[in-house]
């Protein structure tokens, strides 16, 4: 299956995380934090953190090691606080 | 006839739905992941394949979340939300139940220190999540540092994908005690958390002692040691550090994290045995990881919610996993951190004790028992040989980050108690924000409570309505709790779908 990250279009395995997607294409981070704009990227892995939040089709919040990706999804990084588009 | 309904699909979820579904009475068995096997079975998610079966009577739902439980009149209502992870789309169903066993496990703690929240850096589990799950390296040079022998499968994992572990760091002493029981007994002082708190069993069972005497512990070592699978399994993963050159060192751990936009290098230092820094032994390793784990904190959200009893920050058990609620069972890390193999014991005796509160007529799980009994001597002896050391703190700056979600410094903490004598887990939430954020205090709860010199535990942050966050679209389409007072008669169907999204 094709994904878009960033807009720009990769190749992704049904059963993958975003977060694997992106760590795969050699990100580390893919939000900037509310107060201080500091990346953050993964940390506890299993969906407890709340550091990997992601925008996914336009939805902002979205916990990147929990999501699985599907097909044609649409990946954005996350500044701050975001309002769904 | 009425369900048992387990939330938890990991060793102790899936044990307690093979146990009730054996004993005659039909089970939901409800995860938040895509595959069965919660942490330690965790599977590979790209590969196609299902490793376990469930029997005849067990209903699966996978990814899915509960997010609330409320009480009904003999029993409780459990809120479930179906569908891609943080996703708009999702079906809300609820289950009513008089049954229900708790398996939600746990989650790693990480303690703070300067650069944690750089990139890169993460739990010991996100590592071995990410290596098992999906087949990612989370970095090519990594540090592994924490305390406890779980940092051994992870650098077993972390070579799996193709990592190289630069030094695996055990801030106590390295457990070759395991295999030489007495050769260590530094409990001094009081051990935190991974207590089991299972005060019936272990009140009754003579040979559990609190550990802290040489003699006390090493019988409880030897008791972990006749347990032969334990032993072989360290066993492997010592000889793979061996043969990968990887060192496994005591008394050290990463202490501060460098980088701009994610982690380049971490200062390790020797620790004294209260996990001070020992002056002048600071150096710098080049890294593009570093994986943290200091033992577990159970997931207590949605035990807390349905008013189970806490003690040292675990849910309190009798000697069938019955919880202080009625109708309501525990099993596995929620009730004591002890390994996935107590875990499924645990989860066996709650399985077959929610079958009989349902009227089934079973046999005592005698072998599950006894295993449990052996299993929380081994948990025990590990909790008193891997402790939390307070010298922790004196790692942090006064910029150091200890709630990452609001972006709370330890110089903000601090000053939320020294200035504005914050005195409570409330007050500090109120002044300092920490523990107020998206993860809401799960990730810095223990630490706040700690550095704070809080009286109340950790588990304290614990308290909240809605368990897990949901959309607010979700919960306005949902059969929000209190909504609807319902009787457990009601619905005979037990499972009754409300509203599609
Ligand atoms: C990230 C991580 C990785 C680990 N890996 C290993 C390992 O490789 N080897 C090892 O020896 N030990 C490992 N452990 C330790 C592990 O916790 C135990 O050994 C064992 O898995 C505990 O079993 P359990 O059944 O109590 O809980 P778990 O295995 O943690 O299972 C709990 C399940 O409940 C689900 N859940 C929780 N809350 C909800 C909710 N609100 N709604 C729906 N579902 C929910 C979770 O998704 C999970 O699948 C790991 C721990 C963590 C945190
Ligand atoms: S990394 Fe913690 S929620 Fe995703």
């Amino acid at each position: 299956m094709r994904v878009t990250v960033d807009g720009v279009e990769v190749e992704a395995a049904s059963g993958q995380t975003v977060a694997a997607v992106l760590l795969r294409l050699g990100r580390v981070s893919w939000r900037t934090t509310r107060e201080a704009g500091r990346p953050r990227g993964i940390f506890c892995g299993i969906g407890v953190c709340h550091d990997c939040l992601v925008v996914v089709n336009g939805v902002p919040d979205v916990r990147a090691c929990q999501r699985l990706v599907g097909d044609g999804d649409d990946v954005r990084t996350q500044h701050g606080a975001e309002l769904p588009s | 006839m009425m369900r048992v309904v387990v939330i938890g699909a990991g060793p102790a979820g899936m044990a307690a739905a093979h146990a009730a579904a054996g004993a005659g009475v039909p089970v939901l068995l409800i995860d938040s992941e895509a595959k069965l096997g919660g942490q330690y079975h965790r599977q590979s998610a790209t590969d196609g394949t299902e490793k376990f079966a469930l029997p005849d009577g067990v209903e699966y739902w996978a990814e899915s979340v509960v997010w609330a439980i409320e009480p009904i009149a003999g029993g409780h209502r459990v809120h479930v939300s179906t569908g891609p992870a943080d996703g708009p789309g999702r079906v809300s169903r609820s289950v009513n139940t008089a049954a229900l066993v708790l398996a939600t496990g746990a989650h790693d703690r990480a303690l703070p220190f300067p650069g944690w929240d750089l990139p890169g850096v993460v739990t010991a589990g996100a590592a071995q999540a990410l290596a098992k799950g999906q087949g990612v390296a989370i970095g090519q040079r990594v540090l592994l540092s924490g305390t406890g022998p779980f940092l051994l499968p992870v650098a077993a994992s972390l070579v799996d994908v193709g990592a190289r572990v630069e030094a695996v760091l055990e801030a106590n002493t390295v457990l070759t005690g395991w295999l030489r029981p007495g050769e260590e007994s530094a409990t001094t002082e009081p051990r935190r958390g991974g207590r089991h708190t299972a005060r019936a069993l272990a009140e009754r069972d003579t040979t559990s002692r609190q550990p802290g005497k040489l003699a006390d512990w090493s019988r409880q070592l030897s008791g972990a040691v006749t347990s032969p699978g334990k032993a072989a399994e360290l066993a492997g993963y010592l000889g793979l550090l061996a043969r990968q050159r990887i060192p496994y060192r005591s008394r050290q751990a990463v202490i501060a994290a460098h980088g701009d936009d994610r982690v380049e290098a971490a200062t390790v230092a020797k620790l004294d045995v209260n996990w001070r820094v020992v002056p002048g032994s600071q150096r710098d390793v080049e890294v593009d990881a570093v994986c943290v784990g200091f033992g577990f904190t159970p997931q207590l959200e949605l035990a807390t919610a349905v008013g189970c009893a806490v003690a040292d920050g675990f849910v309190t058990v009798d000697i069938s996993q019955a919880t202080s609620v009625a109708g309501v069972f525990a099993a596995g890390e929620l009730t004591g951190i002890g390994g996935a193999v107590l875990s499924e014991h645990e989860g066996t005796v709650a399985g077959t004790a929610a079958a009989i509160a349902l009227g089934a007529r079973v046999k005592r799980p005698s072998k599950a028992l006894r295993h449990i009994r052996t299993g929380r001597r081994f948990a025990a002896a590990m909790a008193a040989a891997y402790p939390v050391r307070s010298g922790w703190q004196s790692w942090l700056s006064d910029d150091t980050l200890v709630c990452r979600c609001e972006e709370v410094s330890c110089r903000e903490l601090r000053s939320a108690v020294d200035e504005h004598r914050a005195d409570g887990v409330r007050a500090v939430k109120l002044v300092s924000r920490a523990g107020l954020g998206r993860c809401q205090g799960r990730i810095c709860g223990r630490n706040v409570a700690e550095l704070a010199g809080l009286p109340e535990p950790g588990s304290a942050f614990a308290r909240r309505p809605i368990a897990v966050p949901i959309r607010l679209a979700e919960l306005a389409e949902a059969d929000s709790p209190q909504a609807k007072p319902a009787e457990l008669a009601d619905s005979p169907e037990t499972d009754s779908r409300e509203g599609t999204a």
